[in-house]
């Protein structure tokens, strides 16, 4: 019963999706103030019917209804609850089902908050909406159902993949899909824009904080996967250069980009024209990153489920929507009025110049992702294109990005003071500089690189950390003054300040782990002794463990340094029954933002266990970097502005214009 | 400055920035790419000794040998020829004999293939894409097998060691 109404309310979804695709475009065209109001009860009756068909699917879950053909190929019922109800997303139906319940959820947000928007502007986005989640619904219901029965209900699952029984996957998609359906309402404001005409400093106020909660989502989902990835495939890699990392890479790019553009377009109502591409172009990546990860058409770690009428079906969409976003774009940008002038070198510029660089950035991501089908199309040769391919065009082009990245904050709008502002960055200048002679003299003779990578981050944190000392007049009040100063400063400033500063902690990890990562591998018997990275660890013993639906063989480490005891490291490989598969769980120890890492293989001849061990200086800096960057966001988005309220569009056109 | 020289700086900067974009994509293509054989086909092309490929095929049965220190060899065969295989490190989760495995490295003087890197997948009934075709191609794997689709969901696990 339960499986069938959730079919219907997807159903009944899909209906009210394709009233809101059409009735409210019809009413902005009659001015019809009731008809355009459609938009709004009917984005939010579709996010009513979509999410009970999510709880639907839950409920099977929980309940281990067999009986559905979904529930029974991904779940077991020794399972823990906790990865039943994760469960729900684990597979591709699942996931699709949870993709368009957020993409119903953002439009429901919009009907519901959206009351400060012009009506024919809020009839239009909604409209779009729902273009995408009809598509949504229909690529769900005639390709991917999740409610299809079994004639002969089995009496038990064959259990969810064990490398997905994790928390990190409990988190991790749907984080993802936050951020990527999220820019979806940025894509629906252009789109609007685009039907209507119109846009101004006032349409960017309005767009900027849902690309920001997208943008937010993103960068987590993104940090969160790239920590599971570290944990769970058991040998230390934290990003892989995969096609489906890439493909959530590429949005997080351009969406940065759109961020940036969009704060040019509300301050000084320039750049709109690129504004508009921008928006479109990141929700177009999301889509291609759905379309990689859902048709399988890549060789991917991530190698869901594939079926070729499902890719086709997502190519489909995928066409219908880029393709026909980009005519709209080609045939109406032109309409859009340019807008403010400003000199090469200002606040302006520095934006410009970030986005020329995040975009050629992405666009070589793009073409590393996609060459390989493109030549397996054209020719049949099979390359993989890998990390050396990105770490030789991705990291030259992200090196000007952060050189150029302190000064922006600093420069001025409209025309800025180059000089001045090296002037006040010169303290930065300075600290970097004395970072790269330290870490220089302290690993003498290695990489000349890293020294000067690591230096690079020491300006952009410094760089951050200058830009609010100058805003707060830090040194130049007494500390109460600056303190004051501090408060008062917009939310958004400090925002910056964080999610740039952000950036460096990033980088600093990056290069820390990837140069100065010690590892130990070979095989160990009980009172082994492993030395690695002035750590000394000890094998005590291996053990055999039940746990609900696996069997694990534990083994525990004791960690000392120089005879002090750290602690106990316990790795462990899981047998999981159901799936004759099983997974290895690393022990990891952190030793301030540096960790250790154990994780085992397989057992040899006479109780020696074959284990390997990482040391990963500052590796943890890697995933506290995006977590800044979200906090920076965060800031940003309560800033004082946003909340109190976009201001009147530019031409108050709809009371201008004389009753048909 | 007037708006067209601006305009003109910005899109002469941009120029740049893609010039510069392009030949780094161009050089890194060159230089980085990995292409991918299977046993028949390196038996067909002579492929110069240290020349990273990625060899796929299934593991033969009776063919992995684990030596002294994590050492292990076995052999890929692809129905037509078969190539032996070097590694040192931890196999993956997954790696068994029968199983299709793809493998990242260069041949050594003595026609041995030297990995350094092993993927397998996760999942029981997986066929790494490109094995699949390749089998496919000399008619030694049929779509679907016993009613399963080739490929089932399942994530993956590389597994790398330097």
């Amino acid at each position: 019963m339960i499986a069938e109404a959730g079919h219907y309310a997807l159903v009944l979804a899909l209906a009210l999706a394709l009233i809101q695709s059409t009735v409210p475009i019809v009413g902005a065209r009659l001015r019809d103030p009731a008809l355009m109001n459609v938009a709004r009860s009917t984005a939010l009756a579709q996010l009513l019917f979509a999410g009970l068909s999510f709880l639907a699917l839950t409920t099977l879950y929980v309940t281990s209804d067999f009986s559905v053909a979904n529930v029974f190929e991904n779940s077991h019922s020794a399972k823990p609850l906790l990865y039943k109800i994760t469960g729900v997303w684990g597979n591709h139906e699942g996931s699709m089902l949870l993709w368009v319940s957020i993409l119903a959820l953002f439009g429901g947000l919009v009907a519901a908050f959206g009351n400060n928007l012009p009506l024919s502007l809020r009839a239009h986005v909604l409209a779009v909406q729902g273009w995408i989640a009809a598509a949504f619904y229909l690529f769900i219901l005639m390709t991917s159902n999740p409610f299809l029965r079994l004639a002969q209900p089995p009496l038990e699952g064959r259990d969810l993949n064990p490398v997905l029984q994790d928390i990190g996957l409990a988190v991790h998609p749907p984080m993802l899909y936050l951020g990527y359906v999220g820019f979806s309402i940025a894509f629906s404001f252009a789109v609007a824009a685009l039907i209507e005409g119109r846009i101004d400093a006032a349409w960017a106020r309005w767009v900027r904080p849902w690309t920001l909660v997208a943008w937010i989502f993103l960068t987590l989902g993104i940090a969160m996967g790239s920590y599971w990835a570290y944990y769970e495939l058991g040998w230390g890699g934290w990003w892989f250069w995969d096609p489906v990392e890439n493909a959530s890479l590429m949005p997080w790019l351009s969406g940065t980009a759109l961020l940036h553009s969009a704060v040019v377009m509300e301050k000084r109502n320039a750049l709109k024209v690129w504004t508009i591409l921008l928006a479109i172009l990141t929700f177009s990546l999301s889509l291609l990153g759905t379309f990689l990860v859902r048709s399988g058409v890549l060789t991917s770690v991530h190698a869901f489920a594939t079926d070729p009428t499902r890719g086709v079906f997502i190519l489909l969409i995928l066409c219908v929507f880029i393709g026909g976003s980009l005519t709209l774009y080609m045939w109406r940008a032109s309409s859009l009025k340019q807008g403010g002038l400003f000199a090469p070198i200002s606040r302006e510029g520095a934006l410009v110049l970030n986005n020329l660089f995040l975009t050629t950035a992405c666009a070589t991501v793009f073409i590393g992702t996609l060459y390989p089908l493109a030549l397996e199309m054209l020719t049949g040769e099979k390359i993989s294109v890998g990390a050396p391919f990105f770490n030789l065009t991705f990291g030259p082009l992200f090196v000007p990005l952060l050189l150029a990245m302190p000064f922006g904050p600093l420069l001025a709008w409209k025309r800025g003071d180059l000089r001045g502002v090296t002037q006040r960055l010169m303290a930065a200048g300075i600290a970097a500089l004395l970072a790269v002679a330290l870490v220089w003299a302290w690993t003498t003779g290695g990489a000349a690189l890293a020294p000067l990578a690591i230096g690079l981050g020491v300006f952009v944190i410094a760089g951050s950390i200058v830009d609010m000392a100058e805003r707060t007049m830090l040194f130049r009040l007494p500390f109460g003054g600056a303190f004051r100063r501090a408060r008062g400063l917009p939310r958004a400033a400090w925002g910056t300040a964080f999610a740039h500063a952000g950036i460096g902690v990033a980088l600093i990890g990056i290069v820390c782990e990837s140069t100065w990562n010690t590892e130990y591998i070979g095989t160990m018997k009980p009172n082994d002794v492993a030395r690695l990275a002035g750590y000394e660890l000890t094998l005590k013993d291996v053990t055999q463990r039940q746990g609900p639906n696996f069997r694990e063989s534990l083994a525990r480490f004791k960690v000392t340094r120089g005879g002090d005891e750290i602690g106990e490291m316990t790795p462990s490989k899981r047998n999981f029954t159901a799936r004759q598969s099983s997974t290895t769980e690393a022990a990891l120890l952190s030793r301030g933002a540096s960790q250790l890492y154990i994780s085992l293989g397989e057992e040899a001849a006479g109780g020696a266990v074959a284990v390997r061990m990482y040391h990963k200086p500052l590796v943890l800096m890697i995933w506290w970097g995006p977590v800044l960057m979200a906090f920076g966001g965060l800031l940003s988005l309560s800033d004082r502005r946003l909340r109190v309220g976009a201001p009147k569009p530019a031409k108050a056109s709809r009371a201008l214009q004389p009753a048909e | 400055m007037t708006r067209k020289q601006r305009r003109l700086t910005m899109i002469g900067g941009a120029l740049v920035v893609l010039a510069i974009a392009a030949g780094l994509v161009l050089n890194a293509l060159r230089d980085s790419i990995v292409f991918f054989s299977t046993p028949q086909m390196v038996a067909e092309k002579q492929i110069p000794v240290g020349k990273r490929f990625r060899l796929g095929g299934m593991v033969e049965q009776g063919s992995l040998v684990r030596g002294d220190n994590l050492a292990v060899s076995f052999k890929v065969s692809d129905g037509g020829a078969t190539l032996p295989v070097n590694y040192k490190g931890i196999l993956p989760d997954l790696f068994r004999e029968g199983q299709g495995v793809v493998a990242e490295g260069a041949m050594d003087a003595s026609g041995v293939f030297k990995a350094d890197t092993v993927l397998a997948k996760h999942d029981e009934n997986y066929m790494p894409k490109e094995v699949a075709d390749a089998l496919k191609k000399q008619g030694r794997w049929q779509e679907g097998e016993g009613g399963k689709p080739v490929m089932s969901q399942g994530a993956a696990k590389p597994v790398v060691t330097q």
